[in-house]
């Protein structure tokens, strides 16, 4: 019964591209309304990981589990666990022809099929959760950066997914409009929502994370809470990492 | 004034039967052009190889074949292997043959402009390849395709002349009937001549018109 209680499972994760294996045997298991963080140095394989989660990269080997219903080897399927493993990307990938509100409600017609005065309120209640409410009828080009993610993220939120998955949300942005997207997701993660964040926000990790996860050359090296973190020795090679990259002190 | 009579009563109703003909082959050839050209980019792009490689042989035969070849093939050369068509369908498809590829080719260009993180983005919302392309990728190519859509468009209008050797009797092959008749072969082409301008006219206004409408803010446009 200890398989219920995860709702994704990720187990002994590889890939290659060429002759350079990216991943080597990542592996863990994610509860409910848990957000874990991925930090590690470029190249690192972070970005493969999450891509790998909801099949936009196919692994070579190992198993991807959504609620005991296998992710990995889906065929056709794989458009529903898409569904429900939101995405949020570095450069928000917002459509360009649509509205804010369209953005978002876009799926909801066109992949869960619902109503589009239904879809409207739906898309217009997850605008306000992000505070873009007030920017709905406005195109992506037309909005700031942070602006941009917080519908991106009101995008990922509407289908109600199980998890979202972030890579790197803030990094694209200036510190100013990284401050607004943060507080975003700080709000989604003390709301319960299930989260997995590769960032190099270490404030919001140690805030928000329920387990920090260190990676380095295709595996998690080093995982554990922020305070274990913060005073466990054990975690030498991640904190010589932040200090190094991020001015970062205990 | 004879010069009068010539025009009223005789030149301007032939070229009014003939403006209908030649607007009737740019009404059926347009839209076809254009769904044709829209399917053949799509094969293009996202196709299986089988059907790239027909979409590509497609598109490199009718830019390659001149127009009035294909014309006289279709007209007088099919009928010796049994199939006939009229003179006006024999234009048409020649138009759309020729239409359509070039179509395909501004389009495609525009699909591949489309920020290639959009698709992803689509993708992982759970949309399939084909929504993706129907939602995402031909709203934003179409718009960027507009300017080349609409020159293949005004070429339509002027190559559409080319029925007349065919036997069309439509704008020029209305005039040329008309000229040859009463011998006022200046006057009668120079007056054909301002017909097109005005078709042509109406038509750039219309594009114009179309491409305002559904202009994005921010959107580059080129
Ligand atoms: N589609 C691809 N084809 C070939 N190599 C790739 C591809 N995607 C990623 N890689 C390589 O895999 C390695 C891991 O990339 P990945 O983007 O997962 O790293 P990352 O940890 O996210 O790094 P960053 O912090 O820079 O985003 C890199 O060396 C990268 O060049
Ligand atoms: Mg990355």
């Amino acid at each position: 019964m200890e398989t219920t209680e995860y709702i994704l499972k990720v187990k002994d994760i590889h890939k290659s591209y060429g002759n350079v294996e990216v991943l080597k045997g990542v592996s863990f298991n994610v509860k409910k309304g848990e957000t874990k963080c991925f930090i590690g140095p470029s190249g690192t394989g972070k970005s493969t990981l999450l891509r790998c989660i909801n099949q936009l990269t196919v692994p070579d080997q190992g198993q991807i589990w959504l609620h005991d219903e296998e992710v990995t080897h889906a065929g056709p399927r794989i458009n529903y666990f898409r569904q429900r493993i939101g995405m949020v990307f570095q450069n928000f990938y917002l459509f360009d022809h649509l509205t804010a509100v369209r953005n978002v409600e876009i799926a909801l017609i066109k992949v869960l099929r619902m109503n589009p005065k239904e879809a409207r309120e739906k898309a217009m209640y997850e605008l306000n959760q992000v505070g873009m409410a007030d920017w709905a009828d406005h195109y992506p080009a037309e909005l700031s950066g942070g602006q941009a993610q917080r519908v991106s993220i009101a995008r990922a939120l509407a289908m109600d997914p199980d998890v979202i998955l972030f890579d790197e949300p803030t990094s694209a942005l200036d510190p100013e409009l990284t401050r607004e997207v943060i507080e975003v997701m700080r709000n989604l993660a003390s709301l319960g929502m299930t989260m997995l964040v590769v960032t190099h926000e270490m404030g919001f990790a140690c805030s928000a994370a329920n387990e920090i996860l260190f990676m380095e050359n295709g595996r998690v090296i080093e995982q554990g809470s922020p305070s274990d973190l913060l005073n466990n020795p054990q975690f030498e090679r991640c904190k010589a990492f932040i200090g190094q990259y991020h001015g970062f002190h205990e | 004034m004879d010069q009068i009579v010539f025009l009223t009563e005789i030149l301007f109703p032939a070229l009014i039967g003939g403006t209908v003909i030649t607007l009737e082959l740019i009404a059926v050839t347009a839209p076809i052009g254009l769904l044709l050209g829209i399917a053949i980019a799509v094969g293009r792009t996202y196709g299986s190889w089988t059907i790239v490689e027909i979409c590509k042989g497609y598109v490199i035969f009718f830019k390659g074949c001149p127009l009035l070849l294909l014309l006289f093939i279709l007209y007088f050369g099919f009928p010796t292997i049994g199939i006939t068509f009229t003179a006006f369908t024999a234009a048409v498809i020649g138009f759309i043959c020729c239409n359509s590829a070039y179509n395909s080719e501004y389009i495609r260009g525009a699909m591949l402009s489309v920020q290639q993180g959009q698709l992803i983005a689509a993708k992982a919302l759970g949309m399939t390849k084909r929504q993706a392309i129907i939602n995402i990728v031909l709203p934003q190519a179409l718009r960027r395709a507009i300017p080349g859509i609409s020159n293949e468009f005004i070429y339509l209008i002027k190559y559409s002349s080319l029925a007349y050797v065919i036997t069309v009797i439509e704008l020029t092959g209305s005039a040329k009937q008309v000229a040859t008749k009463y011998f006022m072969y200046t006057e009668t082409f120079i007056i054909v001549a301002l017909f097109y301008l005005a078709i042509v006219t109406v038509a750039t206004i219309g594009i114009n018109a179309i491409e305002k409408r559904v202009a994005i803010p921010g959107f580059v446009q080129k």
